[in-house]
């Protein structure tokens, strides 16, 4: 019987969307460094439905992180809950999440690990938890990176690649583990505005194939009304939510989108919210916590 | 004059990559291009000359029973040295060798104690709060001081003269590598957690190779100290080695081989620090190629 089920559910997984609802509710998170209470993340509700391109935007240092670190279970939260798929990940009595994953983190600076090829990082992770053999792992390793156009890089180390590709292979080693979630922290920080516009059309593409739960956080606003279908902004430390916009630009979006009078609309929407709390932000003149 | 050439104009060539030998030339003739090697040659040239000029030209008091350079390579070149040690001697290749051996022997002990020690302790927080003090109230303590504990350990010439030996490296060799485990990106542990690794998938997959050119730094370095303080136990206790052939050479009167030996010295020590760093390239291809991009 217990097999049936099991069966029953790989179907179920395969054939519809990947789930991904994640529910942050009255997350607070207070850091002590010196003995001094900082209040980091302040009574913040998300809901985020299965599927969804969440839009994290605030000011540097309001918290962002923190959040994205406690859906991770990198660090631990002082109270509320957050669950995925209704299983509660960290929660009364449990105030960091385990690892795993279905919840995988692209990094703020790229952390495809320097010493293994594109092909290696990628096959880790069903290497490491057991669901390929190594072999089958590279192949398929190999067969993913080559649709993400990175074909003929996968015997390269991150070092010789430029960094535009290695972020892309990144996000291929995150969704050869088919996670509910990815976690994005701001990849695109460091990259030029050409670039950028590459790495974002090219996860528009990957989102659009794979209808993976993103969140996604960012202070760019423009980059976040491009690529999202909901924008939260959050106010500055202690951070809480702000606003919510919907962005209802219907996909598969391209760069038309950016001069069109319906994005120009959204921005106009958003970017009074947002600069407020920059300016709070500024004002406030602390140093961003991790 | 500068001329603006069009794009249509310039050619160039498909980018292929070129082969081994191809590439060896030309790196080759690139490097007898740039002033490096004519600097390289014109400053030992300089050195010697100073050398030659203070004990054999100007014949200054201080350097007066000093042997110039003339005298010791002739010396050294001799098929019949007239102060027992040149290339055509044995004894000069037995002495060598029997430092060389200590040192091999006292290296892979002190590898295969510092490496595992020193990741332990980077990685482990418990654990190194537990070693760490010892470690560092040991560590300083100089290699001379060890003797005379040595000699009470152990009974003949070569085992107290490997365990000094050792004993320096393992400090080297453990602290480096600790250091090398803490250097290790937060971002590289969070990211194997996500990917679902175990503890002992973290220790393989990130915790060794991400310590591993700090590693080696330390095995470059690890080496150089076994090589002096070999030299000091061989001086102290010893019947055979380098640095007994310096201390007897100076006992007995003759000067030439102790210049010979010390300058022998010099040239091992070079050798075995190049062969630990061949060796480091040719595991860490990833740093190496990260490194040739930038030039280096």
């Amino acid at each position: 019987m217990k097999h049936a089920d099991m069966s029953l559910e790989f179907n179920g997984s395969s054939s519809m969307p990947t789930p991904g609802a994640l529910t942050i509710r009255d997350v607070v998170k207070i850091y002590d460094p010196e003995g001094v209470n900082i209040m980091a993340v302040d009574h913040c509700s998300m809901k985020i439905t299965p599927g969804e391109f969440c839009m994290i935007v605030g000011p540097s240092g309001c918290g962002k992180t923190t959040l994205l670190n406690a859906i991770a279970g990198f660090h631990s939260i002082t109270s509320g809950e957050i669950f995925l798929d209704g299983k509660l990940l960290c929660g009364p009595g449990k105030p960091i999440a385990a690892q795993g994953a279905d919840r995988i983190v692209v990094f703020q600076n790229g952390a495809l690990f320097p010493w293994k090829t594109l092909a290696e990082n990628v096959a880790y992770g069903p290497m490491v938890q057991g669901v390929l053999s190594k072999r089958n792992a590279l192949e398929k390793a190999h067969e993913m990176l080559a649709e993400a156009g990175l074909g003929e890089f996968g015997g390269k180390y991150p070092g010789e690649v430029s960094s535009g590709m290695a972020r892309r292979a990144e996000i291929v080693r995150a969704l050869i583990n088919k996670p509910k979630v990815l976690l994005l922290d701001e990849p695109y920080r460091a990259m030029d505005g050409l670039t950028k516009s590459i790495m974002h059309e090219a996860l528009l593409e990957v989102y659009d194939r794979t209808k993976v739960t993103i969140f996604f956080i960012t202070h760019d606003l423009e980059e976040a009304i491009f690529l999202g279908d909901r924008v939260y902004v959050l106010t500055t430390r202690p951070c809480r939510l702000k606003k919510v916009v919907n962005v209802d630009i219907p996909r598969p979006r391209n760069y038309e989108v950016l001069s069109s009078e319906q994005f120009r609309l959204l921005i106009e929407e958003t970017r009074d919210a947002v600069h407020e709390e920059a300016i709070k932000a500024f004002q406030l003149g602390e140093r961003e916590l991790a | 004059m500068h001329q603006v050439v069009s794009s249509d104009e310039l050619q160039v060539a498909p980018r292929a990559t070129p082969n081994r030998l191809v590439r060896g030339w030309y790196l080759l003739t690139k490097r007898a291009r740039s002033p490096t090697p004519y600097l390289t040659a014109f400053g030992i040239l300089l050195w010697v000359f100073v050398y030659w000029l203070l004990c054999e030209g100007l014949k200054l008091p201080r350097f007066v029973k000093l042997p110039g350079p003339i005298t010791v390579l002739s010396e050294w070149l001799s098929p019949h040295p007239q102060q027992g040690i040149s290339i055509f001697t044995p004894e000069y290749y037995l002495h060598i060798y029997i430092s060389c051996r200590r040192i091999f022997i006292a290296f892979c002990i002190a590898t295969s104690i510092g490496v595992p020690l020193g990741l332990v302790m980077g990685w482990s927080r418990t654990f190194r709060d537990y070693t760490f003090p010892i470690l560092e109230t040991l560590r300083p303590i100089p290699i001379l001081a060890w003797v005379p504990l040595a000699i009470l350990m152990f009974s003949g010439y070569e085992t107290p003269v490997i365990f000094l030996a050792t004993l320096a490296s393992v400090f080297v060799t453990t602290l480096n590598t600790m250091l090398g485990v803490q250097s290790i990106d937060e971002a590289y542990f969070r990211a194997a957690g996500c990917l679902g690794s175990s503890r002992w998938d973290v220790f393989r997959h990130v915790v060794v190779p991400g310590a591993l050119p700090f590693i080696f730094t330390g095995l470059q370095i690890s080496v150089g100290v076994a090589w002096f303080s070999l030299v000091a136990a061989e001086m102290v206790s010893g019947d055979f080695g380098l640095g007994y052939l310096i201390l007897s050479s100076y006992m007995n009167g003759v000067t030439v081989p102790m210049v010979i030996a010390m300058l022998t010295l010099g040239f091992v020590g070079w050798f075995t620090s190049a062969m630990v760093r061949f060796v480091g390239n040719r595991l860490m291809q990833w740093h190496a190629r990260a490194l040739a991009l930038q030039g280096r």
